[in-house]
């Protein structure tokens, strides 16, 4: 026993445990700074939500100590089970789950202790993916694999949007970057990309006209782009040089020889002429495909053509579909609006108080923007403003650094597993982490869209730490059975 | 199973989440360290800076008697996010305003080009200087009045209804006031003239404040730091002036129903001792609410009551520059005083140029000169030095020395009082004739600016102060109306002397000249049996009827008082320049005037003269 124990002790990462305890600790001063108000500085008690933090670290560490005496079979042989009871229990949520803030994804425990069930479906998620991707004969390139692979995200993720959670459920499309890292083609990756610059520089300049024509500047831009990234496939997956070059050549000429006949002849909207190059490029790689056989071409034709149909449609969705209500949280976002009294106010306020922060903060417990309530939510969602506040730029940026080392650190563990299960599970973390951090300090700098998930380890809340927990510390005693097997 | 291919998407993946964390440290770092705006907005947030104002200096005379000092008052200020369901007629029947200005005030309140300084999260004035029994009643009911608060403030108050004019008043700060000193804030009161306003910065102290922590919702959340950074507001500095009160009221008195200006300076400080100018207006009226009817009344007034003669008006002196003639001729070596005499039958004649003169014995030199006032005499003079070619190589060097000398006397520039308004007076100079007569002119041409008329004009405070330098002798020190700051010391200015390009010796010829004027010349109403007075009559030709004017010091030996009086449309010097000032001078070297005296200063005061309705 006493050599098991040894090896164990050995076996351990100790280094990502050891920057979790920081991370924690940490957290917990943190929420001690934006939970305290003036003349009350007992942080021990129960009745402060510092001190309540405090029972849920113990629990956590408690959590974390019994998962690592399990044995790594027993994680891979209920993967399924964990699953399978989390969806119930998330299905259940929805009916028997209490009315917080207008979300149905608490289950009330008494005692004013409220469970989220969608925290821990993380967890349960990744075990099944890790489960299901290491079986044998799965492959990333067999479709029905893979529609099953994404079957198991959007399950859970369907159920908790009906429980009104949607920031919760919007960390599930991390698990993408896992299967990336499994194979996933990059083309949906980037097509990703695309869609969400089409998006942003579509509708942020829709409005602008391009030096003083009847040009808007998004959609010249969005088709140029279009076109621009046409030719890169080209010389990406046809493996012709003089293809791309001459494909982008003419792109450049015609749309600069459009846009000086526009600004010194007779002014007139370049956008046409775009699209006629659009249409022109689809019927030419249509013709190729059809003389060499190479699918690719096909490919990319389909990319044009979705690429120019998506833009379209989300101008469409945006000015159209949109409710009243959702569309200034975007347009804040994108900052065509400035709104400090309602979709603007949380992030502005939060920026306030981070930019008063300086280089150096204002000292532990001496924020006044967080500690005089300016900033909402600001010891669970908006918890990384006090971190500005109080500790300025140089404390802000090292939880920024920590935050960084440990999922890199992480990935240096995936990467190490010797099989797809424990890499899956690992790099499902280092999904949701990077998610996490980077949705949650975006929305605090003012940077991503105002959605409500918490920062790990920080942010107030014992059932979001339980869940980070459980998550790490399953993949930490992964991690250190690899050696035994 | 290891795919290298893929395993190098790792790095793709590493990547992302450095520039991810790099690209938030930057942005921490712009919003932290190269902008200074969220630290401001933070404190704007969460600091509610509560003014402490200061009481503002207290004003005494020169015996100690307390002139002006502050009584409570109370503002009314307004939050305008925190007003809701207001009662407005209750509040406008307590208050007793009607609802349309109560419409308008908080549309001027709102007004950002009316009140530079709005915000709706801070106390805006809504109604200044409730009197104490107006704020008792709308006390009882000011819980009722969300978003109402009261602001304790002071008013000025006058124990005495003389001197407005030295004194001035304080009114509230105009848009323009705030954005030239950011110590103001809208509804702050700054001084408005006089002592007031050129001691402003010396009676308004110093605001305090007091940080208080203010939450999302607007509630106080006590005191910043437990009040680390909080400031007790510096009290204004006490002034003590140079006046007189009784002498000043003396003044006021004699100069009732008459347009003109009173000055007397103690030469040996430059202490002003009294600075009447008629007419005059009881300074509480600029005081409280109604400050702002009574300035339109006093500013429409035909008299220009608000005008303040002794530094603002500029006369003709008249004969009473016959002094500086004397010494100017005397120092340049045109006159000797006792082998110079000049003719005067009836005037000087000239060719066809005659300046008239009274019936006196000729020729004379110039103490009897100066005893008789005889425009004769000081004709000659100028004549003589403007067309002494020896001397001078043109008139025009003539007159530029002659000018120079008027300058170090202290005329054509200000003197440098300190209470605003003061005019420069007219000293011509070359330049000027050569503009107005195109180059020919000579001494002829100018000569009645020997005798105080024509181009040259003063302002009372100048002949005061003419005055002054003669009873010391050849030097004066800026004349002055504050004494002494409590705890702080005058303008240096205020200490230096100022010597004239005379030498003292023809100073001596001049005070003979003054004395045997009043022993036996044109002032013997001006002999006080046991005071050496020495006086110069004025009587100063102008449009309508003659100016008196009256310039003196006493005692002839280390003098007290010099003094000058000037009534305008007065007649002769003696009608009611040389009585005025003998009663001043005996008022203030004895402490009270005689039973004779008394009678006399009755007469005076009940005298009117007639003006008529023109603008003056």
């Amino acid at each position: 026993m006493v050599t098991k124990n040894v090896s164990f002790i050995k076996s351990v990462d100790w280094v990502i445990i050891a920057l979790y305890l920081v991370l924690v600790i940490c957290g917990w001063f943190s929420i001690c700074g934006a939970s305290y108000t003036y003349g009350e500085p007992d942080f021990l008690s129960f009745d402060t939500r510092a001190g309540k933090q405090l029972i849920w670290i113990g629990c956590s560490l408690a959590i974390g100590f019994v998962l690592l005496m399990l044995e790594k079979k027993l994680y891979e042989m209920l993967a399924y089970v964990f699953y399978a009871l989390i969806i119930l229990l998330l299905i259940a949520t929805i009916f028997v789950g209490s009315d917080i803030k207008g979300s149905h994804s608490w289950i009330r425990l008494g005692g004013g202790v409220n469970l989220q069930p969608a925290e821990f479906a993380k967890a349960a998620t990744a075990l099944a993916l890790a489960r299901y991707m290491s079986s044998y004969g799965f492959s990333m390139h067999n479709l029905r694999d893979l529609l099953k692979v994404i079957g198991l995200i959007m399950l859970p993720m369907l159920i908790i949007i009906m429980q009104k959670e949607t920031g919760s459920a919007l960390v599930f499309l991390s698990f993408f970057l896992m299967l990336y890292r499994e194979g996933m083609s990059g083309a949906f990756l980037f097509s990703g990309i695309c869609a969400i610059v089409y998006f942003i520089v579509g509708i942020r300049f829709a409005d602008v006209p391009l030096w003083e024509m009847p040009v808007s500047t998004g959609e010249f831009v969005v088709l140029f782009l279009i076109q621009l990234c046409t030719a890169g496939m080209l010389g990406t997956y046809i493996r012709k040089k003089s293809l791309m070059y001459w494909t982008g050549g003419i792109i450049l000429g015609v749309t600069g020889v459009a846009l000086l006949f526009s600004l010194y002849v007779i002014p007139f909207d370049v956008a046409w002429i775009q699209l006629g190059l659009c249409i022109l490029l689809i019927l030419y790689l249509i013709y190729m495909w059809l003389r060499e056989r190479i699918n690719n071409f096909a490919y990319i034709a389909m990319f044009i053509l979705g690429s120019v149909v998506f833009f379209y449609s989300s101008n469409y969705v945006f000015s159209e579909v949109l409710s009243e209500h959702q569309k200034p949280r975007i347009e804040v976002v994108l900052g065509m609006k400035e709104d400090l009294t309602g979709a603007g106010y949380n992030v502005n306020q939060s920026k306030i108080a981070i930019g008063s922060g300086g280089l150096t903060g204002k000292g532990f417990l001496n924020g006044t923007q967080t500690k005089l309530k300016y900033v909402p939510e600001q010891d669970t969602d908006f918890i990384f403003c006090t971190i500005g506040e109080e500790q300025g730029f140089l404390g802000a940026s090292a939880v920024l650094l920590l935050f960084l080392a440990f999922i890199l650190r992480i990935m240096a563990l995936a990467e190490r597993q010797p099989d797809a299960f424990g890499r899956v599970y690992g790099y499902s973390l280092v999904g949701i982490f990077l998610f996490h951090l980077f949705i949650n300090v975006g929305m605090v700098l003012g940077i991503t869209p105002v959605i409500g998930i918490p920062l790990p380890f920080f942010s107030y809340g014992g059932s979001s730490l339980w869940g980070f927990t459980i998550l790490l510390f399953i993949f930490i005693r992964i991690d250190s059975a690899r050696k035994r097997v | 199973m290891h795919n290298y291919n893929l395993e190098k998407r790792k790095f793709v993946i590493g990547g992302a989440a450095i520039v991810i964390v790099l690209i938030y440290i930057l942005r921490l770092f712009a919003l932290q360290i190269m902008s200074d705006d969220y630290k401001k907005n933070a404190d704007s947030n969460a600091f509610l800076k509560k003014v402490q104002f200061p009481a503002r200096g207290a004003i005494y005379d020169r015996n100690g008697r307390l002139m002006v000092y502050n009584q409570p008052a109370y503002d009314l200020m307004v939050v305008m996010r925190e007003v809701n369901n207001l009662d407005t007629l209750d509040f406008c029947e307590t208050l007793g305003i009607t609802k349309e200005f109560f419409i308008k005030r908080m549309a001027d309140i709102k007004n950002r080009a009316l009140n530079p300084g709005y915000s709706r999260y801070t106390e805006q004035l809504f109604l200044s200087q409730l009197p104490a029994e107006e704020f008792a009643v709308f006390q009882e009911k000011l819980f009722r009045f969300s978003g109402f608060y009261i602001q304790r403030r002071t008013t000025r108050q006058y124990t005495y209804n003389v001197a407005a004019h030295v004194l001035g008043d304080v009114a509230e700060v105009s848009p323009r006031d705030i954005e030239e000193d950011d110590y103001y804030r809208s509804g702050d009161f700054i001084g408005i003239q006089g002592v007031e306003r050129s001691y402003e910065k010396v009676l308004r102290g110093e605001k305090g404040v007091e940080i208080l922590l203010r939450d999302a919702r607007g509630r106080i959340q006590g005191k910043y730091q437990n009040g680390a950074y909080d400031k007790r507001p510096v009290p204004g500095k006490n002034l003590t002036l140079g006046l007189d009160v009784e002498l000043q009221e003396l003044g006021e008195r004699l100069l009732e129903g008459k347009i003109g200006s009173i000055v007397a300076i103690e030469p040996s400080t430059g202490d002003i001792l009294c600075m009447v100018s008629a007419p005059s207006y009881d300074p509480h009226l600029l005081v409280g609410r109604d400050r702002g009817k009574h300035h339109l009344e006093l500013s429409r007034d035909s008299w220009k009551p608000l005008l303040n003669r002794a530094v603002s008006g500029t006369y003709p002196p008249g004969s009473t520059f016959k002094t500086s003639q004397a010494l100017t001729f005397m120092q340049e070596g045109i006159i000797s005083p006792t082998q110079t005499f000049y003719p005067c039958y009836h005037g000087f004649v000239y060719g066809g140029l005659r300046v008239g003169c009274h019936a006196h014995g000729s020729p004379l030199p110039l103490i009897p000169a100066l005893a008789t006032s005889c425009n004769g005499y000081f004709c000659w003079g100028l004549y003589y030095m403007f067309s002494n070619r020896t001397k001078y190589k043109t008139v025009q060097q003539a007159m530029t020395t002659w000018k120079d000398y008027m300058v170090s006397m202290g005329f054509g520039y200000q003197l440098g009082v300190d209470i605003p308004g003061e005019r420069r007076g007219m000293i011509p100079n070359a330049a000027f004739y050569d503009k107005a007569y195109r180059g020919s002119w000579n001494g002829l041409t100018v000569i009645s600016i020997a005798i105080g008329q024509g181009e040259v004009t003063l302002t009372p405070l100048q002949i005061a102060n003419l005055g002054a330098t003669i009873a010391n002798r050849g030097y004066f020190i800026t004349p002055h109306v504050v004494h002494s700051i409590e705890g702080g010391r005058l303008d240096s200015i205020y200490y230096e002397r100022r010597y004239t390009k005379v030498e003292s010796r023809y100073y001596e010829e001049v005070v003979q000249g003054m004395r045997q004027a009043v022993l036996a010349g044109t002032c013997r109403g001006a002999n006080i049996p046991d005071i050496e007075v020495c006086g110069k009559t004025g009587t100063a030709q102008n449009r309508g009827h003659d100016h008196s004017a009256f310039m003196g010091f006493a005692p002839m030996n280390n003098p007290k008082i010099a003094i000058a009086v000037y009534v305008e449309n007065g007649g002769f010097g003696a009608v009611y320049g040389v009585p005025i000032g003998k009663l001043m001078i005996e008022k203030y070297l004895k402490g009270k005037l005689s039973p004779e005296s008394e009678e006399q200063a009755k007469v005076i005061q009940a005298k009117r003269i007639m003006y008529g309705d023109q603008e003056r």
